[in-house]
Formats: structure tokens, C-alpha cells, sequence
């Protein structure tokens, strides 16, 4: 789903697409009035994340520099835990998410569905930028060789 | 020395609302919303999430409102707000093979697998100003999509270089060490890698773009080629200790540059190519190649070629590219140094006085005479 080297099981790559949803798409998919009753075990909080890459891609680690990140954990009444981290600030995001991330854990066909349509608008758009992207590929030597 | 002075409580109150509604400007000009400055002064918001060493669009984007578009006084604000974070942790390690790539280009390789990409450049444009900018326009602009997408993963060009070994090989230490973090522990020389990269990833523009410069003209020895540039989206993952697992971030917008140079080889190493790497957030392809040659430079010491020129002067460079740093220490002489000048005025005053008496009694006794 995405191009996260690791993100493999089913919750990574669910959590990988409410990460980069909106707060908005989120509560399409969940409308607030129909949320379940939950606990607040951490509330949504933004902090930080250091970003570390490698030199020359694949040398020794260093730090790039921090990035924005907020978090939120809620228990639902089955005593399920949901998990949020995604990059920026929005904590009404990060509340929803977490709570679709215990929905999905305890009764995944209720969303699975919203969350493979939202999975496949994520994808699509990736799809239409890479489209774009490769209509200024190049051969320049194609140019200059002629016939 | 800086002596604190006190009073002036009115006077800087008001000189707060005179820079609102100078930054205000024309209030019958609509007032800048963030999200224009977001979508539309794109490069501007990557200078200052780079070097402010914060990645978030929104805050970059409040940062260069509030400072009427100065980009190191941006900088500064975006330094100060991240020290009110709680830092949750540190990333696992990018993997930029996997970005989706929006542009890559080389300057050594003909034909990549993947191919060149130009993506959104300046480059070929013909720096002719475009009137219709300056007018309210109704169209939207829109690119063409291409039938099919790029491939989804493209090898970047050093790692095929590398196969044939000619390339410097960039792999970790034994243990894949935790590298060390300039914002907790401050610079000691000599530096590492991992030190010096991190301080030029948030280091000052034009700072490292002269540097790289200089060794371009000469003040250094090697001669750079870019072996790739590459634009686009990576996802960055998080391992939360609660969870054990990494979890996917996000994607961040990077800049990459892979520099390849000319080394002659030396008694241990036989003859090839060495490396410099830039990195940065966003699109900001000058700053990551100034980066990448700056890099390269600074392996002097470690490639045993002799250190002479400035760019090759891990303390002088490293010392002093942070901007916020700079900017802080040349401005601050802007403040009241009444004292500290008292002083000086009355030590040149005792010593002028000394030297007048001291004259006056040696052509004394002439006139005695």
C-alpha cells in the first residue's frame, strides 16, 4: 500500500493509510456521533520525531532533522487499545485514527471497506504524480545521436 | 562583554504594533493566508523547514508570514517552537530507494534504469519573466500525465556504480551506531560524519553554497559530479516502544543529491571515485548539492589529502554555517553596549591624556634649557 520498506501487516498498512488521511476523510469514515464510547489513555499530543538517514543512502546513520508528529492512544470498552502517529499536528485527527485503529483491531469488516476505498484514493493520487513525473522523462542522448 | 540594561518597557511594546502593521503592509491588499504561502512559495517554506531542522509545512509556512518572508528570522522561530516539543523518539533510518520519485536526473549516467526524469526544474526554463503572474488568472495550470507511472522503485545511481567498484562504498560501522545529536550534545572535533551531516542539513544556504563554490574554483581538491539528483516522497517510519512495531509517519518531501568525485587513490585505497551526500527537506536541490560538495570536502582529513582551504576546515565550516547562530552573534551588536563602550571611551581618553602628559613632560626640560 505504501512504500514503507517495513509496513507489512494488515494494522501497519492500515495505520500507513489513516496517517495520511485528513481529519476530515477520517470523520467521514467515522462520523463522530457514531463513535464508540472510548478511553483517553494518551491524549492526542504533538511532539517530535528525529528523522535519521543514512549517508549516501546507505552509509552510517545521522540525524536530517525533526519532524512534527502527534500521537494519541484510546482504550475502547472491549478493552482494545488504538494507536496513532502520524507526521503534523491535527490532534482531532489523531483521536480518530486511533479509534478506527481499535474499531479495525476488534471488528474489522465494520471499516475495512472505507479504509481500502481511502487506501485506494492515496494510491491514486501517488499514481496521477508519478504519470505527471514521466511525461518529463528524458533521453537526451536520443537528441543528440540522430541518424 | 554584554551588560543587561533595563527600562524601555513602553517603547518596545509599541514598536511591536508598528512591525504588525508594517508587516500588515497596505491593509486594502488582501492579507496572505498560510496556505498560499504553503502551496505557492513552496521552495521558500523547504528553505525553512531544512534549516530550521523542523519538518512541518504549516509551521514554516507561519513562520515566514511572521517574519515578512525573512528566511533566517523564520529560521529562528521555527528553531525556538521545536525546543517546546517533547521529542517522542528518533525515526528508523530513511530509505531513500524507495522514494516515489518526482524528478532525478544525472549528470554521469546516460541511460539509468528508470530513466532521467526532469520532473518540476528550473533548469531549462529561460529565466524571462512571465507577465501573466502578475494578473488575476482564471486558469488553472495543469500538466499532462504520461500513460504510464514511473517505475515504482528506482536503484539510485551510486548503488549501481558502486557494483562495479569504483565508488567509494558508503556502509555502516560495525553495530550500525546511534549517531550522535548536535541539538543534545555540542560539536567536538574532530567531527564525524554523522555530525558534520547534521549540521550541514540545518546549515545556512548560501553559507555552503559559497563553500561549495570556493572549491569549485580551486580552493579545494576535487572536482564534483553529480551522480543523482532525486526529488519525491519517502515514508518515515517510527517504532513506538508501546507498540514494538515500526509504524509509517508519513511521507516527507526530500531532496537528494549523490556527489561523485575524483580521488587519486592512496597507499591503502586504489584509485576511485569518492562521494559526497546532500539531503534535504523539500525541494531544495542547491542547498542539498552545496551540501553534498561540502560533505566530500570535509573528508579530507579522513582520505589523508592535506587540509589548506577553508572548505576543507571541518571547525571553520562547522563552526559556522548555522545561521541562527551567525545571524544572533553579528546582530546582537545591535543592542545597547552603552557600558561595555563607556569603557573603551574612557581607557582611549586615559591613554591619549597619558600620552599628551608623557609628551609634554619630555619637551620640558628642552625648554628649560
Amino acid at each position: 500500500m505504501t512504500t514503507g520498506a517495513t509496513s507489512t501487516t494488515p494494522r501497519q498498512r492500515w495505520m500507513a493509510i489513516l496517517a495520511r488521511a485528513s481529519a476530515a476523510e477520517l470523520d467521514d469514515m467515522l462520523p463522530r456521533g457514531a463513535r464508540p464510547a472510548f478511553t483517553t489513555l494518551k491524549p492526542a499530543e504533538t511532539g517530535t520525531v528525529m528523522v535519521q538517514a543514512r549517508a549516501g543512502g546507505t552509509g552510517d546513520r545521522f540525524n536530517l532533522g525533526e519532524a512534527t508528529t502527534t500521537r494519541c492512544v484510546v482504550r475502547l470498552e472491549s478493552g482494545t487499545m488504538g494507536f496513532s502517529y502520524a507526521l503534523g499536528t491535527d490532534r482531532a485527527k489523531a483521536e480518530s485514527a486511533a479509534i478506527i485503529d481499535a474499531l479495525m483491531q476488534d471488528a474489522p469488516d465494520q471499516l475495512a471497506p472505507a479504509i481500502a476505498r481511502l487506501g485506494k484514493a492515496q494510491q491514486a493520487a501517488r499514481d496521477l504524480a508519478s504519470r505527471k513525473a514521466a511525461a518529463t522523462k528524458v533521453d537526451f542522448f536520443t537528441l543528440v545521436r540522430g541518424e | 562583554m554584554y551588560v543587561a540594561v533595563k527600562g524601555g518597557e513602553a517603547a518596545i511594546l509599541a514598536s511591536y504594533d508598528l512591525l504588525a502593521e508594517t508587516r500588515r503592509g497596505n491593509p486594502s491588499v488582501p492579507e496572505l493566508r498560510l496556505a498560499q504561502i504553503r502551496e505557492q512559495m513552496g521552495t521558500a517554506v523547504a528553505r525553512v523547514m531544512s534549516e530550521g531542522s523542523l519538518y512541518d509545512a504549516d509551521l514554516a509556512a507561519l513562520a515566514l508570514k511572521q517574519a515578512q518572508g525573512d528566511a533566517v528570522e523564520a529560521i529562528f522561530l521555527l528553531r525556538a517552537f521545536r525546543t517546546t516539543l517533547a521529542r517522542f523518539g528518533s525515526s528508523e533510518p530513511l530509505d531513500t530507494s524507495t522514494m516515489r520519485v518526482r524528478r532525478r536526473v544525472s549528470a554521469t549516467y546516460k541511460d539509468l534504469p528508470g530513466g532521467q526524469v526532469l520532473g518540476p526544474t528550473y533548469d531549462y526554463t529561460h529565466r524571462l519573466f512571465d507577465f501573466t503572474l502578475g494578473e488575476e488568472s482564471a486558469a488553472t495550470p495543469e500538466a499532462r500525465p504520461a500513460d504510464a507511472p514511473l517505475d515504482a522503485v528506482m536503484a539510485r545511481v551510486p548503488d549501481i556504480l558502486g557494483q562495479e567498484g569504483l565508488l567509494e562504498v558508503e556502509q555502516p560501522a560495525a553495530g550500525d551506531p546511534a549517531p550522535t545529536d548536535i541539538t543534545r550534545d555540542s560539536l567536538s572535533f574532530p567531527a564525524g560524519r554523522d555530525v558534520r551531516l547534521q549540521t550541514l542539513a540545518r546549515g545556512d544556504e548560501g553559507f555552503l553554497l559559497g563553500l561549495a563554490y570556493s572549491v569549485q574554483r580551486g580552493f579545494g581538491h576535487n572536482h564534483p559530479f553529480v551522480g543523482e539528483i532525486r526529488l519525491g516522497e519517502v515514508a518515515v517510519e517510527f517504532t513506538p516502544e508501546e507498540l514494538g512495531f515500526p509504524v509509517d509517519l508519513g511521507d516527507l518531501t526530500l531532496t537528494e543529491c549523490q556527489m561523485v568525485n575524483q580521488f587519486a587513490g592512496s597507499k591503502h585505497v586504489p584509485p576511485q571515485f569518492t562521494r559526497g551526500y546532500g539531503l534535504s527537506f523539500g525541494h531544495a536541490e542547491r542547498k542539498a548539492m552545496a551540501m553534498s560538495i561540502v560533505d566530500r570536502s570535509l573528508k579530507a582529513r579522513a582520505l589523508g589529502e592535506e587540509v589548506v582551504y577553508p572548505a576543507q576546515q571541518e571547525e571553520f565550516v562547522l563552526y559556522h554555517s548555522d545561521n541562527v547562530e551567525a545571524a544572533g552573534f553579528v546582530e546582537h551588536l545591535k543592542l545597547p553596549h552603552y557600558v561595555d563602550f563607556q569603557a573603551e571611551l574612557e581607557l582611549i581618553r586615559r591613554i591619549r591624556a597619558e600620552r599628551a602628559a608623557h609628551a609634554q613632560g619630555a619637551t620640558m626640560p628642552e625648554a628649560a634649557e
